[in-house]
């Protein structure tokens, strides 16, 4: 079982839903996103998304667009975000990690040698936001040999059929977008959520994710009532860039208050 | 069995029907644009065949746009170079001053067929806005159009055009601030907005199925170039030259004829200050393989991946992708991609307007450049068609300003 199908299940037995945090790595400095990750673990998140700069984040809103700026102004790679993760795992085997990016910085590497390193690095899932179920035979192939999970998103748009499609080449989770839209909007309708989370949950047995557009406790609550899982973003990568200039523990001070108000309310559920 | 002198390749069956020409092209978008771009597609392949919007682009071709333009034989220019008599494909000539009108007026009939009231596009010299707006304001649509802060600095007269017809013009300010810029804005706002906006791509890349339909709306510049010089001279052309940035005036001219096997094709890049410099905007020239605004092609980008910035002295061409079809043609070896540096095409742009008396785009000069190296090399009897897609008004400014001159 892989590191994040073992976590849902223990979520699962306890009664607890899933908090999935963002940052992107090397934002606001290099020397900020380890701290962050393990003070993130620490307040209760209980699978860490890992930002992989690039130049063009086109669904990225623009917190998150900031976020990825902050990170190229120091040239961070995604060899570099894979250093991270493997350092993270020296103290650290039982937080599911994974990345989510662009497909050409993997494009660049090659697939292959991509997975090879993912998997060393304990890497446990990808999320390749441009990269749909159409486009990702090649990958996929490579991940499925590793044991590394491919996270699928579904939209407000996608058609039943699709979704279904989806579902069958998913595995992990699935991650709900919330919105049309991009990252951080601020058009959350929980109505809409809660019935396309009820049409696209009788295609699977995954568990289900929701993210885009949440914001703080009151928002994670709404949401979460209606799926396993909640997953924040632009709330962290917002209050790391206002962090820019502090030292790296501040920082993750910084992340770590957000954090714990949110997993206050996903547990007062 | 095959025909000895046609292609192995029938140039005309692609892409797939998931939009890709061999390992280019596709769909590389997030999830949420999936739908739209299936509705697209829907809407396109339901009306591609359909009479009566085909007989409403022609109209619009003939009557707004002014089309059929014509193929002007430059006979003292070819003299002077002593080699292939060179016609010029006047699309300078159309509505707005430039071969981008022929896609606008295709996908804005597409707009006004699935009843979406407002209509976005990105731009990067101001052309395509202009363009863009215009057939906005002609069918009563809302028109918002994205543009790089530096371009719309650069471009402060597209920038007012653009405003008095009635478009909003907003500013990008992330990233580099040029065009791809703008292009991940437009798709942003696309994402949100995908109930009541159709998004007016202006080159032949972007996400399957826009290569294709900008290709087919583009196709017209070919088809009434193969007519024209079969009733003027009584043959095909030897050569078709053509700038390429994103590379829709390039394909509009190439495609009709690329199941001629007779019939050389060059596409000519932004060379900017020299492909050796790295100081330019020719991938198909010195880039590699990428996913980049929803189609894999050639790409500037750096070691890790990361897109990187672009040079040229004309706005047009300064992108860091180029349309896949391009990059599946130049893989095949059909077309061959070739750079002109700034310099040249400036010299190129002087060249043309005091020798035809033609002012061409910098975009076009481009081309006219590598037709100076070409025609030389072929025989009086020979035949080059070269685009010359835009006029070359909105660049006089950067001219003057090279040469010294305020105005």
């Amino acid at each position: 079982m892989s590191r994040i199908s073992q976590t849902f299940s223990e979520l699962k037995q306890n009664g607890r839903k899933a908090l999935v945090a963002y940052i992107v790595n090397g934002d606001p400095t290099r020397e900020a996103t380890l701290p962050a990750m393990h003070k993130m673990v620490e307040q209760g998140v209980d699978i860490i998304e890992l930002g992989v700069p690039f130049s063009d984040p086109m669904a990225e809103g623009p917190v998150i667009q900031k976020g990825h700026e902050r990170a190229l102004e120091h040239h961070v790679s995604l060899t570099d975000t894979m250093a991270v993760v493997a350092e993270f795992r020296k103290t650290n085997q039982s937080t599911p990690v994974l990345l989510m990016g662009y497909a050409n910085p993997v494009e660049r590497m090659g697939y292959s040698v991509f997975a090879d390193k993912a998997e060393a690095a304990g890497v446990d899932g990808l999320l390749t936001v441009d990269l749909p179920l159409e486009e990702l035979t090649d990958l996929k192939r490579e991940l499925d040999s590793r044991d590394i999970d491919n996270i699928f998103l579904l939209a407000p748009t996608t058609r039943v059929e699709r979704a279904r499609d989806i579902a069958a080449n998913a595995s992990g989770f699935l991650y709900y977008v919330s919105l049309k839209g991009v990252t951080g909007a601020g058009h959350l309708d929980v109505d809409s959520v809660k019935q396309k989370l009820t049409e696209f949950g009788a295609l699977t047995e995954l568990p289900m994710c929701v993210g885009f557009g949440i914001k703080d406790a009151t928002s994670a609550k709404s949401v979460a009532v209606l799926a396993d899982g909640v997953v924040i973003g632009s709330v962290l990568v917002d209050a790391m860039g206002k962090a820019q200039g502090q030292t790296p523990d501040q920082i993750a001070e910084a992340v770590g208050a957000i954090i714990s108000d949110i997993r206050q309310a996903l547990d007062s559920l | 069995m095959n025909d000895s002198t046609k292609s192995a390749v029938d140039y005309s069956a692609f892409p797939d029907d998931r939009g890709h020409f061999g390992q280019f092209g596709g769909r590389f978008v997030s999830e949420t644009l999936i739908y739209a771009l299936d509705e697209l597609q829907e809407i396109y392949s339901s009306l591609k065949d359909n009479d009566e919007f085909q007989a409403e682009f022609d109209k619009d071709l003939a009557h707004y746009v002014g089309r059929p333009s014509p193929l002007y034989h430059a006979e003292r220019w070819s003299r002077e170079l002593g080699g292939a008599q060179i016609y010029l494909k006047r699309e300078d000539l159309n509505h707005t001053g430039a071969h981008k009108v022929n896609n606008t007026i295709g996908q804005a009939l597409l707009a006004k067929m699935t009843g979406k009231s407002r209509v976005i596009a990105e731009t990067g010299a101001g052309q395509h806005g202009v363009a863009t707006a215009t057939v906005a304001a002609r069918l009563g649509l809302k028109c918002q159009v994205y543009m790089g802060a530096e371009d719309v600095r650069r471009q402060a007269l597209n920038v007012y055009r653009m405003k008095l017809l009635g478009a909003e013009v907003i500013p990008v300010t992330s990233g580099s601030k040029t065009l791809k810029d703008a292009m991940n804005e437009a798709l942003r706002d696309w994402s949100t907005n995908v109930d009541d906006t159709f998004y007016i791509i202006g080159t032949v890349a972007g996400p399957h199925p826009y290569p294709k339909l900008v290709r087919d709306f583009q196709a017209v510049i070919g088809r009434e170039a193969r007519a024209q010089c079969l009733d003027m001279t009584g043959k095909l052309p030897d050569a078709l030259v053509a700038c390429v940035g994103g590379g829709s005036n390039a394909i509009g001219l190439f495609h009709p004829f690329l199941n001629d096997d007779t019939v050389a094709m060059y596409g000519v890049e932004a060379g900017g200050d020299g492909v050796e410099t790295g100081r330019h905007a020719a991938p198909l020239n010195d880039g590699v393989p990428g996913v980049l605004h929803g189609n894999r092609t050639y790409l500037m980008e750096d070691e890790n991946g990361q897109i990187i910035e672009t040079h040229s002295v004309s706005a047009g061409l300064d992108y860091p992708g180029v349309g896949p079809e391009h990059a599946w043609l130049k893989d095949l070896g059909r077309v061959k991609y070739v750079p002109i540096n700034d310099q040249e095409a400036l010299a190129a742009f002087r060249k043309t307007t005091r020798t035809e008396g033609i002012m061409p785009a910098l975009e076009s000069s481009h081309a006219l450049a590598y037709v100076e190296k070409l025609a030389p090399t072929m025989s009086p009897e020979q035949i080059i068609i070269v685009n010359l897609s835009g006029r070359g008004d909105k660049d006089i400014l950067t001219v003057a300003d090279i040469d010294g001159i305020t105005v």
